[in-house]
């Protein structure tokens, strides 16, 4: 009995430790990235393995997630008769929903657990203490980067997935079940506004980077440096970052799309 | 060296990628090209019924969006919606008796102001006909003799507003009711 209240007194310290820990290195980062602007290269070199390699997945996904929408949407649609809004239906749930949402579950499964392994490994290999005995700080060499890489690339790879899955729904919509054409884009213009909608969508693909990038970063960071401790923390950021995202998203709909 | 520098071409390309993706996002799928310059004119327009109107709702003339509805207000001494509607400053033809409409696109579509041109009278004219209903000459001492068109602050005084369909129904269900009853009467006589 004893001994089961010391656990849950321990896990409990363990836990608010590592929030603590994650808050702290959060902030190290944020620091970290002002001595960053001189050497950007390790920006680019870090947007590349995080973003544009990100890139292959995202638009496919996008493209057939459009087309189920599509898809879907018309056979719903078609039995009011209102097959003409397809494009505010494709539109309007990849913008607002989908395209930030299943960007970043994508995201942190293709770049969050490579970010974890990468830091994890370097960890285990003591390559992060050996840059710390040559007086280079690994939060701002290592970490730094490749969290404001995640930042960018997020909203971009967000825009993409949406502007694809878009031009997927029309491919189908349009092109395979006979959609008029300029009911598909006009209704879409009409109902679709550009601060409501998709400024929204937009800021809520940057605040998935920053969550999803912080917790890759972080589990990297804490890992247990063992093989078993990496893989463990790669599970860890693909698991608990998909649910920080669908989480947030719940709270950040609420508070933008809420009133309206 | 090389791979760096095609690394660096990559995440150009990428960041070029996103920027017209976003930039698709805003001209092709939102209204953002259609937003026009807040240089237009207000025009007002009181309705007994503005269920459905919207702020952002488009005002038209002959099927040709003119302008939005900016605001819709109760009026507390009438009891009725005082629509507020921005009218872009190029159609600044539109004549004052120009009566406001609202309409619903399609069966279940959104609401929409309808503008019906009307006469461009002006107080030169009401003046010449009162003269001749009343068979004197006309005094137009002091008295505006061009037409007259809608401009800032204008008000519609010809509206209607919109048809809710409860209403439709509970009129017609009514009167169907009354002749049903009338056709009984008149087999009992």
């Amino acid at each position: 009995m004893l001994q089961a209240i010391q656990h849950l007194g321990r896990s409990g310290l363990d836990f608010f430790q590592r929030t603590g820990r994650a808050h702290i290195l959060f902030s190290q980062i944020l620091i970290g990235i002002y001595s960053l602007l001189p050497r950007l290269g390790l920006l680019v070199q870090q947007v590349y393995s995080v973003g544009v390699l990100s890139l292959l997945i995202i638009v496919v996904s996008g493209l057939f997630v459009g087309m189920v929408l599509g898809l879907q949407g018309y056979n719903t649609l078609v039995d009011f008769g209102a097959e003409e809004s397809l494009g505010v239906v494709v539109a309007l749930s990849l913008v607002r929903e989908l395209g930030p949402v299943v960007t970043a579950l994508l995201f942190a499964g293709r770049a969050g657990s490579a970010l974890t392994a990468e830091i994890g490994l370097m960890k285990a290999t003591e390559q992060l203490s050996a840059m710390e005995m040559m007086a280079v700080d690994p939060v701002r060499r290592v970490l730094s980067p490749r969290f404001l890489a995640g930042f960018i690339s997020m909203p971009l790879l967000a825009a993409i997935f949406s502007a694809v899955g878009v031009l997927g729904g029309y491919f189908v919509g349009v092109g395979l079940l006979g959609v008029d054409e300029g009911a598909y884009w006009s209704q879409m213009q009409a109902s679709v506004d550009y601060h409501e909608d998709i400024m929204n969508g937009v800021i809520k693909s940057i605040a998935f980077g920053v969550v999803v990038t912080w917790i890759a970063v972080f589990e990297g960071y804490d890992a247990v440096p063992t093989s078993e401790g990496v893989s463990r923390a790669t599970t860890r950021t693909v698991v608990h970052s998909s649910l920080a995202v669908l989480g947030l998203d719940f709270i950040l709909t609420a508070l933008m799309f809420g009133e309206s | 060296m090389m791979t760096s520098r095609t690394a660096e071409i990559w995440v150009g390309l990428f960041v070029v990628a996103g920027f017209a993706a976003l930039f698709m996002l805003a001209m092709k799928v939102s209204n953002l090209s259609a937003y026009t310059d807040d240089d237009g004119f207000e025009i007002a327009a009181t309705f007994e019924d503005a269920s459905g109107l919207k702020v952002r709702s488009p005002v038209t003339m002959a099927g040709v969006t003119l302008g939005r509805v900016t605001d819709i207000k109760f009026d507390n001494s009438t009891y009725k919606a005082v629509v507020t509607m921005q009218i872009e400053s190029r159609y600044n033809q539109i004549p004052a008796g120009t009566s406001a409409n609202i309409y619903t696109a399609g069966l279940l579509g959104e609401k929409y102001v309808g503008l019906l041109p009307g006469s461009a009278s002006n107080p030169c004219d009401e003046e010449k006909l009162q003269a001749e209903l009343e068979g004197r000459e006309p005094d137009l001492k002091g008295l505006d003799c061009s037409p007259q068109f809608l401009k800032q602050g204008s008000h519609i005084k010809l509206t209607q507003g919109s048809l809710v369909l409860e209403k439709l129904i509970a009129q017609f269900v009514s009167r169907f009711m009354e002749g049903d009853d009338s056709s009984k009467q008149k087999d009992s006589d």
